[in-house]
C-alpha cells in the first residue's frame, strides 16, 4: 500500500475546503450553498483521516465517522428546511430570505 | 427563632395570599392583614419587653470563649462585655460556603423592625380599595417586599444579607410594574436598573471581604460578627467600603444617585409608595451604620467629609427640585432626597448626638412622608389626577384631610412637637462643632423646607378650588376621609407627635448600638 | 407652683378639644371653650402675679435689696437628651415672663371675647379658635420655658398658628401667598436662631436660659467674635419674628387675617418675641457692644422707615401694621441701647393701645362692609360713638399725648434711655424723636380721615356689647396703664422697672436733661399732632395735599413710602425671581440627563450594531470567516 504523503492529503483537504468555502460565499441558490457544506465538511473530514494515519489513531476514522453521522443529519434538517423555504417563498435566492435580520 | 418567626410569617403570608386568590377572591387582604397584624403582636411584644424589661439581657454574639470561661477574669472589661445584640439566633444553611442563617437584633434593629410592621399594616390598609386586580399576587408582593425589608435589618451573614436586599428588591419592581401607574414601565425598569447596579457591587465588596477574611483566617464565613474582627489593608478597605457605599447611597438615594426615587415614587401604587419611602430608603441608612462604619472605620473617617458634603447637596438639592415640582407625588418623592440628605450627614458626623438624631429621622420621615403619601393616594382616588394645576381649595370639601395634611407637613418642615425636627435637630446639633459651614448651609433647608411644604398646601388644599372644568366635582371627588382612612392617618398622627413629645425610648434603644459604634470614632 | 403648668395647658386643652371635635360642636359651645380656656388661663396668671407679689418681689420694687431673682420652676418631665445634650419640658417663671404672660392671657382673652362676637357666622368658627388657642398656648410656652430649645418649640409654634390664622380664609389666593411670605420670612430668622442655638452649645455645652446666662460672662471674652456672632444671630432671629428691617415685609401682608388675629399675633403678643428674646438673652448681648449697636441701629431705622411707610398708607390695617413695626422699632432701640425695663415697658402699653387700636378697626371694617380704605370711611364719630372714643384713646397712646396716656411713659423712657443711656446717643435719640413726630403725624390723620369729616360709606351694623366691653377695658388701660412707672424727675414711682430689676439691670445712664428731653418729646408729640390736624381736618380750606398729589416728584416719593421702600420688589428680584426660575428651569432634574445619556449611548451602540445584523446569509458567512481568521492570526 503506497503511503501517500500526509502533506498532499492536507493540501487536497485545503483545496475542498477553500472551494466549498467559496461556493457558500459566491452563490446565491441555498441549494448550492448546502452542497458546498458538505464539499466542506468532507474536507474536514478528509483531514481527519490523514491525520488518524499520520499518528496511527483511530481516532481520526471515528471522527469522520462522526461528522458522516452529522453531514447525514444536516442534509436532512437542511433539505426540509429547503423544502418548507421554497413552498413559503417560492424562492432559492439567499438574497431574498433576509426576514431574520433586526427590524 | 422568634426572629425567623417574623419573617416567616410574612413570607408564608404572602404565598397564602397568592394561593388563595386563584380559588377565591377578596381572602388576599385579611390574610395580608392577618399576617402583618400577626407580626406586629410578636414585635409589641418584643418591644415592651425590651423596653420596659428590666433592662436588655444582651447574648454575646461572640465566639464562646469569654462565656464558657468568665472565672478567670470575672469583672475584667472585656471589649465585648457590654453588646448591644438584644437576640440572636443562627442555624446552618450552607455551610460548605460559610453561609448561615444567623438572624441577630439590635436596638436599631428593633425600631427599624416596628417601623417596618407598621408601615407595612398601614401599606395593606391603604391598599384596601385601591388594587382591585391580582389582589392575590399584589399582597404576595407586598408581603414579600416587607419580608426582604426585616430580612436586611436583622440578617447578620453578609450572604444572607444580600439575600434579602435582592428579595426585597424584585417584589418591589413588580409592585410598580403591574400596579403602578400611566408611565410604570419606565419606573420599574429604571428602579431596577438603578438598584441592581448598586446591588451587583455590593455583591462584588462581599466576596471581597469573604476571600480575604478567609485567606487571612482559614474560615472561609460569611458571618458578620467573624468578618467585623478582620483586618484589611487600607487601600483594599477603601474599595470594598465605596463597593458597599454605591449600593447604599442609591438606596439612600444620595444626589446624583438619586434619579430613580421620583419616578418610582410618583408611579408606584399607595402602599408602594409608602414601603418605598418608608421602608426601602430606611435599608441604605441601615446598611452604612451597620456595615461601612463598622468594617471600614478608617475608610469612613477618610470619607466622611465627602460624604457629608454629598448629604448637605442632596439636602438642598432636593429641596429645591421639590419646590419645582408640578406633580405631588414627585414633590414628595423629592423632600425623601432632602431629608435623607439629613441621615447621611449625621450618620458621617460620626458623633453620638448626631446619630441618635439619624435614628429618629429614620423613623420620623417614614411615618411623616409615609403619611403624605397616603393622603396623596387618598387624593389621586378621589379626583384621579397627580398634578397640582388640578387640585386646589380642598379643605372645603374635606376639611379633616386637610387639617391632616397639615400636621403631617408641618412635620416635613422640621416644626417642633413633631419628630422630625428632634431629628434635624440633634443632626445638625451634633455635626456643628466639626463641621459648621456644612451644618449652616444644611440649615437652609429649613427654609427651603417649608417653601416646598406651604406651597404643597396651598396648591392643594388653599385657593379657590380648581375649576370643574378641569376636576369634575362628583360625589366620590368631595368625600372627605372616611374611618378606614382616618386609621391610617390618625395612627401616623399620633406616630410622628409622639416621637416628636417623647423619643427618649426611641433613643435608648438605639443607644446601645450607636455608643459602640461611635467609640470607633473618638478621637 | 404645680398651677404654672396649667396656664399654658387650659389652652392647648381648648386647642385639642376644638381641633377634635370642632366641627360637631355649635357655635355656643366653641366660644365657650375658645374663649374660656383663655380666660381661665388669664385668671391663673392673676392669681400666679398675686403670689408673686406677696412672695417677694414687691420687696424688689419697693426698693429693697432683693438678694436673688424671684422665680418659680417647674419641671414637667424629660423631653430628650443624648449625648451631652438634656432637654426637658421645664418651665420658669420670673418676673420678665410674667409681664409677658399677664398680656397674652388677659389681651388675649379680652381678644378673645371680642372674637366671639366678631368671627360669629364663619364657617371655619372652630377652626379659628382652634388655632387662637394654640397659639396662646405656644406663646406661652415660648415665654416660660426654662431653655431654649422649648422656647424654639414655642417660638415655631405661634409662627405655625401665625400662618395658619393669616391664611384663615384660605379661599383667596393672595390669603395663602401672605400667609406663606410670614411663614417664610420668620423662618429665615428661626433658621438664623437655631445657628445661634447650636454654636451657642458648642461653647457652652448647654442650652438652659438661666445656664447659659450664668456661665456666659465667665466663659466669653468681651466683645469676642463668638459672642457677636451668637447675639448677632439671636438678634436675626428677632428680626424675623418681630418684623424688623430687613425681615419686616411681611407683617404689612399679614393683614389679610382677621382682625381680631391681628390684634393678638400681629401687634400684643407674637411680634413682640424677638423683644423678648433678646432681653431674655441679655446678657449675651450685654458682652458683644457691637451686636448691641447692631439693635439699636435696627431699631432706629426700623421705626423711621416704617413710620414714614405709615404716613402714606390708605389701608387702615396695613398703617397700624407700619406702626407696629415702628414701635417695635422704638423696643428694639432700647433694647440695643441697653434699657431693657423701657423695651418691656413699651411692649406693655404698646399691647394695650395697639390691639385695642386693631379691634377698633375690626370693628369699623365690620360696620361698613369690609371696607378698608380709610379714604371711604369718615364721619364715623357719631355713627359709632364707643369705637370712637376708644380708638381716641388708642389712637392719642400711640401718639404719645403727654401724661394722659400710657404710650407716653413708655416712648418718653425710651428716647430718655435712647439719649443718654451710655450706649445710646445723639443721633439715635434725633431718629427716635423724629419717629415720635411721624407716629403722632399719622395717629391724627388716621383718626381724623376715619372719625371726622363726611360720611363717605353708609354704617350697615353696629357693633355688639361683646366687642364694645373689650374696647372699653383696653381704652381704660392704654390712659392709664403708664401711671406704674414715672420718669424719675416728675413722680418717684417706678413699679414696673422696680418689678423687673430682678431679671433685667438697669442700664447706666448720663444725668442731666431730663427735662428738656421731655419738653422735646412734648413737642414732638404736639408738633405732628398739629401738622396731621392741618393737613387733614383743615385740607378742603388749605389744600396742600391736593396739590403734592400733582407734583411728580412728590408723588414719587409717596409711592415709595406706599410701598415700603421698595423692600418687596427688590427681594422679588434678588431673591423670589432666581429662585423661582432656576428651580423651574431644573424642574426635570439637570442629573436625569447624565442617565438619560447613558441610556442613549446604549441606544446608539445597540443600533450601531444592529446594523451588521442584516438578515444576509452570505455577510454572516463571511463574518464567521473573518472571525475564524482573525482569531487563527492572534493564535499563530
Amino acid at each position: 500500500m503506497a503511503v501517500v504523503n500526509i502533506d498532499r492529503v492536507l493540501f487536497v483537504a485545503a483545496v475542498l475546503f477553500l472551494l466549498g468555502l467559496t461556493g457558500v460565499l459566491t452563490r446565491k441558490n441555498i441549494l448550492f450553498m448546502l452542497i458546498s457544506i458538505e464539499i466542506m465538511l468532507n474536507a474536514a473530514g478528509l483531514a481527519f483521516v490523514a491525520a488518524g494515519s499520520k499518528w496511527h489513531q483511530p481516532d481520526g476514522q471515528a471522527m469522520f465517522l462522526f461528522i458522516l453521522a452529522m453531514a447525514a443529519a444536516e442534509v436532512s434538517v437542511g433539505l426540509a428546511l429547503v423544502m418548507q423555504i421554497w413552498h413559503q417563498h417560492k424562492t432559492m435566492d439567499v438574497e431574498d430570505l433576509n426576514k431574520l435580520k433586526d427590524e | 427563632m422568634i426572629l425567623v418567626w417574623i419573617i416567616g410569617l410574612l413570607l408564608c403570608g404572602g404565598i397564602l395570599c397568592w394561593l388563595t386568590d386563584t380559588w377565591k377572591a377578596g381572602y388576599a387582604k385579611w390574610i395580608a392583614l392577618a399576617s402583618v397584624v400577626a407580626d406586629g403582636l410578636i414585635i409589641s411584644a418584643l418591644l415592651v419587653h425590651f423596653v420596659t424589661g428590666t433592662g436588655p439581657q444582651a447574648v454575646s454574639p461572640y465566639p464562646a470563649p469569654q462565656v464558657t470561661t468568665p472565672s478567670a477574669e470575672p469583672h475584667a472589661a472585656s471589649p465585648h462585655a457590654a453588646t448591644p445584640w438584644l437576640i440572636d439566633y443562627r442555624n446552618t444553611w450552607i455551610p460548605s460556603f460559610g453561609i448561615s442563617l444567623r438572624l441577630s437584633m439590635d436596638g436599631l434593629s428593633l425600631i427599624l423592625l416596628s417601623l417596618t410592621i407598621f408601615l407595612g399594616l398601614l401599606a395593606v390598609l391603604s391598599s384596601w380599595k385601591e388594587i382591585s386586580e391580582r389582589t392575590g399576587f399584589f399582597y404576595f408582593n407586598l408581603l414579600w417586599t416587607l419580608a426582604g425589608i426585616a430580612g436586611v435589618f436583622l440578617a447578620t451573614d453578609l450572604f444572607l444579607f444580600y439575600f434579602f436586599w435582592e428579595v426585597m428588591l424584585v417584589p418591589m419592581y413588580l409592585l410598580i410594574l403591574i400596579w403602578g401607574d400611566s408611565n410604570r414601565r419606565y419606573a420599574a425598569y429604571k428602579f431596577f436598573l438603578f438598584t441592581q447596579a448598586g446591588g451587583l457591587l455590593m455583591l462584588l465588596a462581599i466576596l471581597a471581604l469573604y476571600f480575604i477574611h478567609g485567606r487571612q483566617s482559614g474560615t472561609y464565613t460569611f458571618d458578620y460578627f467573624a468578618i467585623l474582627q478582620s483586618t484589611l489593608s487600607p487601600t483594599a478597605a477603601r474599595w470594598i467600603m465605596l463597593g458597599f457605599l454605591a449600593a447604599f447611597a442609591v438606596k439612600l438615594p444620595v444626589v446624583p444617585l438619586h434619579n430613580w426615587l421620583p419616578d418610582a415614587h410618583s408611579e408606584a401604587p399607595t402602599a408602594g409608595s409608602i414601603v418605598l419611602a418608608g421602608l426601602l430608603l430606611k435599608t441604605g441608612a441601615y446598611g452604612i451604620i451597620r456595615f461601612v462604619l463598622p468594617f471600614f472605620p478608617q475608610a469612613s473617617t477618610a470619607i466622611a467629609p465627602w460624604a457629608m458634603l454629598a448629604g448637605v447637596i442632596s439636602i438642598v438639592y432636593g429641596a429645591l427640585l421639590a419646590f419645582a415640582q408640578t406633580d405631588l407625588k414627585r414633590l414628595i418623592a423629592y423632600t425623601s432626597v432632602s431629608h435623607m440628605g439629613f441621615v447621611l450627614l449625621g450618620i458621617f458626623a460620626m458623633q453620638e448626638t448626631a446619630m441618635q438624631g439619624v435614628v429618629i429621622q429614620l423613623i420620623a420621615h417614614g411615618i411623616s412622608t409615609g403619611a403624605l403619601f397616603a393622603i396623596a393616594g387618598m387624593i389621586k382616588e378621589r379626583l384621579h389626577t397627580r398634578e397640582l394645576a388640578r387640585m386646589g381649595g380642598l379643605q372645603t370639601s374635606m376639611p379633616a384631610m386637610g387639617n391632616l395634611a397639615m400636621v403631617f407637613a408641618m412635620a416635613s418642615l422640621g416644626l417642633p412637637l413633631f419628630g422630625n425636627f428632634i431629628a434635624e435637630f440633634l443632626i445638625l446639633l451634633g455635626a456643628f462643632p466639626q463641621y459648621a459651614t456644612l451644618v449652616v448651609i444644611a440649615s437652609t433647608a429649613l427654609v427651603f423646607s417649608a417653601l416646598y411644604c406651604l406651597r404643597m398646601m396651598m396648591r392643594v388644599f388653599f385657593g379657590p378650588a380648581a375649576p370643574p372644568t378641569i376636576t369634575p366635582p362628583t360625589a366620590s371627588a368631595q368625600q372627605d376621609i372616611d374611618s378606614r382612612e382616618w386609621i391610617i392617618l390618625g395612627l401616623l398622627c399620633v406616630g410622628i407627635v409622639l416621637l416628636g413629645l417623647y423619643p427618649q425610648p426611641v433613643m435608648d434603644l438605639a443607644k446601645e448600638t450607636i455608643q459602640q459604634l461611635t467609640l470607633n470614632f473618638r478621637i | 407652683m404645680n398651677e404654672l403648668a396649667y396656664i399654658p395647658a387650659l389652652p392647648l386643652l381648648g386647642f385639642l378639644v376644638l381641633a377634635l371635635g370642632g366641627r360637631r360642636m355649635s357655635q355656643k359651645a366653641v366660644a365657650i371653650t375658645g374663649a374660656g380656656s383663655v380666660c381661665a388661663a388669664a385668671l391663673l396668671t392673676m392669681v400666679l402675679c398675686g403670689q408673686f407679689f406677696g412672695s417677694g418681689a414687691v420687696g424688689a420694687a419697693a426698693g429693697h435689696a432683693s438678694p436673688a431673682s424671684v422665680h418659680y420652676d417647674l419641671q414637667l418631665g424629660q423631653w430628650f437628651h443624648a449625648g451631652a445634650l438634656s432637654i426637658s419640658f421645664g418651665l420658669r417663671v420670673d418676673s420678665l415672663s410674667l409681664v409677658f404672660m399677664f398680656i397674652i392671657t388677659f389681651v388675649g382673652a379680652l381678644i378673645h371675647l371680642y372674637s366671639t362676637a366678631f368671627m360669629r357666622g364663619d364657617r371655619d368658627y372652630a377652626r379659628f379658635f382652634a388655632c387662637m388657642n394654640l397659639f396662646v398656648c405656644a406663646m406661652l410656652i415660648l415665654v416660660m420655658a426654662d431653655n431654649l430649645v422649648l422656647l424654639y418649640l414655642g417660638w415655631e409654634g405661634v409662627g405655625l398658628c401665625s400662618y395658619l390664622l393669616i391664611g384663615f380664609w384660605y379661599d383667596s389666593p393672595a390669603n395663602c401667598l401672605a400667609a406663606n411670605k410670614a411663614f417664610i420670612i420668620t423662618r429665615i430668622g428661626d433658621t438664623a436662631l437655631l445657628i445661634g442655638l447650636f454654636l451657642l452649645f458648642k461653647e457652652l455645652a448647654t442650652l438652659d436660659i438661666a445656664a447659659i446666662l450664668r456661665q456666659s460672662p465667665g466663659h466669653f471674652r468681651l466683645g469676642s467674635p463668638v459672642i457677636t456672632l451668637i447675639a448677632l444671630l439671636f438678634l436675626a432671629g428677632g428680626m424675623g419674628k418681630s418684623a424688623q428691617l430687613p425681615l419686616q415685609t411681611w407683617l404689612p401682608d399679614a393683614m389679610a387675617g382677621p382682625s381680631p388675629v391681628s390684634a393678638l399675633i400681629h401687634a400684643a403678643t407674637m411680634v413682640t418675641a424677638g423683644v423678648y428674646l433678646i432681653a431674655r438673652m441679655h446678657v449675651l448681648f450685654q458682652l458683644s457692644p457691637l451686636a448691641m449697636t447692631v439693635t439699636a441701629i435696627t431699631g432706629a431705622l426700623t421705626l423711621l422707615v416704617a413710620a414714614c411707610s405709615a404716613m402714606v398708607q390708605t389701608d387702615i390695617k396695613r398703617i397700624l401694621a407700619y406702626s407696629t413695626i415702628s414701635q417695635i422699632g422704638y423696643m428694639f432701640l432700647a433694647l440695643g441701647v441697653g434699657a431693657y425695663g423701657a423695651a418691656i415697658f413699651h411692649f406693655f402699653t404698646h399691647a394695650f393701645f395697639k390691639a385695642l387700636l386693631f379691634l377698633a378697626a375690626g370693628a369699623v371694617i365690620e360696620s361698613l362692609h369690609h371696607e378698608h380704605n380709610i379714604f371711604r370711611m369718615g364721619g364715623l364719630k357719631d355713627k359709632l360713638p364707643v369705637v370712637y372714643w376708644t380708638f381716641l384713646a388708642g389712637a392719642a397712646s400711640l401718639a404719645a399725648l403727654p401724661l394722659v396716656s400710657a404710650g407716653f411713659y413708655s416712648k418718653e423712657q425710651i428716647l430718655w434711655y435712647a439719649w443718654r443711656a451710655a450706649n445710646g446717643g445723639t443721633a439715635l435719640w434725633l431718629a427716635a424723636l423724629a419717629g415720635a413726630v411721624i407716629t403722632a403725624f399719622y395717629s391724627t390723620r388716621l383718626l381724623l380721615v376715619v372719625f371726622w369729616g363726611e360720611a363717605k360709606t353708609s354704617v350697615s351694623s353696629r357693633p355688639g356689647r361683646l366687642i364694645t366691653i373689650p374696647l372699653i377695658i383696653l381704652a381704660f388701660l392704654s390712659l392709664t396703664a403708664g401711671f406704674v412707672e414715672w420718669p424719675h424727675n416728675l413722680l418717684p414711682v417706678h413699679l414696673f422697672s422696680g418689678f423687673l430689676q430682678s431679671v433685667l439691670p438697669a442700664p447706666a445712664t448720663r444725668s442731666g436733661g431730663e427735662t428738656i428731653g421731655q419738653l422735646l418729646a412734648v413737642m414732638a408729640t404736639l408738633a405732628g399732632i398739629g401738622v396731621g390736624y392741618q393737613l387733614y381736618h383743615r385740607q378742603p380750606e388749605i389744600g396742600i395735599i391736593t396739590r403734592w398729589q400733582q407734583r411728580p416728584l412728590a408723588a414719587a416719593i409717596r409711592n415709595f413710602l406706599f410701598g415700603g421702600w421698595g423692600f418687596d420688589r427688590l427681594y422679588d428680584t434678588l431673591f423670589v425671581r432666581p429662585l423661582v426660575s432656576i428651580t423651574r428651569l431644573n424642574r426635570a432634574d439637570i442629573f436625569d440627563q447624565l442617565y438619560v445619556a447613558v441610556v442613549r449611548a446604549a441606544r446608539t451602540g445597540h443600533r450601531l450594531l444592529s446594523a451588521s445584523q442584516n438578515g444576509s446569509l452570505r455577510w454572516y458567512a463571511v463574518g464567521v470567516l473573518m472571525g475564524i481568521l482573525f482569531i487563527l492570526t492572534l493564535l499563530l
